[in-house]
């Protein structure tokens, strides 16, 4: 399947020689949900500006919908609705309006029937008529989602949709988001929420200081880097770990009344029968066991720290 | 060409301005009434006529002109300059849509305004003074023209400026004064020989002696050379505003 957006080799430096994306090359295939990762300032909102016409490239190729996003700029940027990072309206506009002009300014006769659909989609429709100024946070952030909507685009770009929103409304929103899916919207989010990316998105692509570290699907990069953890509870707490428990790599709880090993799931020989042979042994009497699987966060902490270390 | 997209930020920018529609139209008849209360009845009766022209009707077009020009910058500069302020800009630059969209849309929209305030205050006027107009259509084309060039400097403020300081800057520091001093309130050849040579590099004066010349059919100038005038100064703005959107100068970074 070809790729509806196609980012090839795109570096983009700022003004004052600042480079923030760096050599960039990322393939988005039509209807999955990507989510970017990566700590302040790596690069997501620069790459999204760029890709969507707010920001000119400093060399590279995008393209969208096969169309190139400088030479043949109308037709990829009829098929991209925006909502941006920075909650950006006019103040003393009415919220209908608002979602109407957008709708025109892609070119759109007006349908008020398309609107009031996803004003209504947004849990907007009893503040229509209200000016802008006059809502909350949240409610604001969902208008510039209406606004990217109005125009019925085939990807969406979703930067950092949760930022103040109640987790009610997160939810609320990811449920818009897994509706779009269905109705085959392409949508690219950024996200500083690991458990949003983990909820919601269908590939995961790492990005710091203007590289992409890593794209992979969510569930085979769960897996693949998913460090199980198995906690050992015991009856009476310890000093220390035993002599004989010396050889495996096992971790004391602060309390001392657990201990802690770390394994990989995908291992041939995980190692767990002969630790738990090995504790009966040393005379231990356990209380409970558990296993955990390390989450999303975890990997990418390790992968930014990790390139931090490298560098 | 995207004409939904024209159309909605025109509309958009007039929505602005029926917002404040009151306030829109009543300053410059207070204003004209000022200007008539001091310039027509206290100065004017002592000069008389100019030119062989009542000194109230006189002073009208440049009244009007003054009031024009102001209004076209300001708003085209604002209408621009407000969406970059407060981020909105985003969406006209992520839209599908190029820069003779944008700029029909803002310009449009500026220069009606302005146009409606200009009859605004020809209609005051009319109710003071004896008011002829012996050219009708080039009266309206140069009030059309002018509102279509100062919409299009205005424009090009909005982009250039980076603080409402700025924005305020070329209006009050360079078009009043030109407006002033380009005969809005006299005949430049009542000026001496000097200052009238001088007073020739002020385009401004062109634009006023040809819409004087549309109601009195008098002119300081030829009306050929104002009309050659304004139309080089909207070219001038024309190709400013294409170099600007072809660079990204000041909005794309
Ligand atoms: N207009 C600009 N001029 C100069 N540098 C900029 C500009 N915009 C962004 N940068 C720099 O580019 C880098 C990437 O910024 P960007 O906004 O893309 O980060 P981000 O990943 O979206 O961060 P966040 O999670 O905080 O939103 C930062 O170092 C930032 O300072
Ligand atoms: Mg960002």
């Amino acid at each position: 399947m070809a790729a509806i957006v196609s980012v090839q080799n795109l570096t983009k430096s700022y003004e004052g020689g600042f480079t923030a994306l760096d050599d960039v090359s990322l393939d988005i295939e039509e209807g999955e949900i990507i989510a970017l990762l990566g700590p302040n300032g790596a690069g997501k909102t620069t790459l999204i500006s760029t890709i969507c016409g707010i920001t000119v490239p400093t060399s590279g190729h995008i393209l969208v919908g096969g169309h190139d996003t400088i030479t043949d700029f109308r037709a990829a940027r009829q098929l991209i609705g925006l909502v941006p990072q920075e909650i950006n309206l006019e103040p003393f506009e009415k919220v209908r309006n608002a979602v109407r002009f957008s709708r025109g300014l892609f070119g759109l006769g007006r349908d008020d029937a398309h609107i009031d659909k996803v004003l209504a989609q947004l849990s907007l429709s009893d503040k229509a008529g209200n000016q802008i100024k006059t809502l909350s946070g949240g409610m604001k952030r969902r208008v510039l989602i209406a606004k990217a909507l109005s125009h019925e685009p085939r990807v969406l770009f979703l930067d950092e949709p949760s930022a103040g929103v109640d987790v009610e409304l997160r939810k609320d929103m990811w449920q818009v988001v897994a509706d779009l899916k269905k109705q085959g919207v392409t949508i690219i989010l950024t996200t500083h929420y690991i458990e949003e990316a983990e909820a919601i998105a269908d590939r995961i692509a790492v990005i710091n200081k203007g590289q992409i570290l890593l794209v992979e699907d969510k569930e085979k990069l769960m897996e693949r880097m998913g460090r199980k953890t198995l906690r050992i509870e015991l009856t009476e707490p310890l000093e220390r770990i035993p002599e004989s428990l010396s050889s495996w790599d096992l971790e004391l709880a602060p309390d001392g009344r657990a201990l802690i090993y770390h394994y990989d799931s995908q291992s041939d020989s995980t190692g767990i029968t002969r630790l738990l042979a090995a504790v009966r042994d040393a005379g231990l009497q356990l209380r409970d066991l558990q296993t955990r699987q390390s989450s999303l966060e975890e990997i990418f902490v390790g992968l930014v720290h990790g390139e931090d270390d490298a560098a | 060409m995207n004409l939904n997209a024209v159309a909605s930020i025109y509309r958009f920018e007039m929505a602005r301005f029926f917002r404040t529609v009151l306030q829109s139209i009543v300053s410059p008849i207070v204003s004209t009434s000022l200007y008539f209360v001091v310039f027509g009845s206290a100065i004017g009766s002592r000069i008389d006529t100019v030119e062989g022209i009542a000194y109230g009707a006189f002073i009208v077009p440049g009244l009007v002109m003054l009031s024009v020009m102001t209004q076209a910058t300001s708003n085209a500069s604002f209408g621009i300059y407000f969406p970059k302020f407060i981020g909105t800009i985003y969406e006209l630059l992520s839209a599908p849509v190029n820069f003779l969209e944008i700029t029909l849309g803002y310009v449009g929209a500026a220069a009606t305004k302005a146009l409606f305030i200009g009859t605004v205050i020809l209609l005051t006027a009319n109710l003071f003074v004896d008011l002829p107009v012996a050219h009708p259509v080039a009266m309206v084309a140069f009030l059309m023209l002018t509102c279509l060039s100062f919409a299009l400097l205005g424009f090009i403020i909005g982009i250039w400026a980076q603080n409402f300081e700025q924005l305020q800057l070329i209006p009050l520091l360079i078009i009043t004064p030109l407006v002033f001093l380009g005969g809005s309130f006299y005949s430049i050849t009542m000026l001496p020989p000097v200052w009238q040579t001088i007073t020739y590099f002020n385009p401004v004066v062109y634009l006023i002696s040809g819409f004087r010349w549309a109601f009195f059919d008098q002119a300081d100038v030829a009306v050929g050379i104002s009309l050659g005038a304004i139309g080089l100064f909207t070219l001038i703005c024309m190709t400013v505003i294409w170099w600007i959107f072809r660079t990204g100068w000041r909005i794309r970074q």
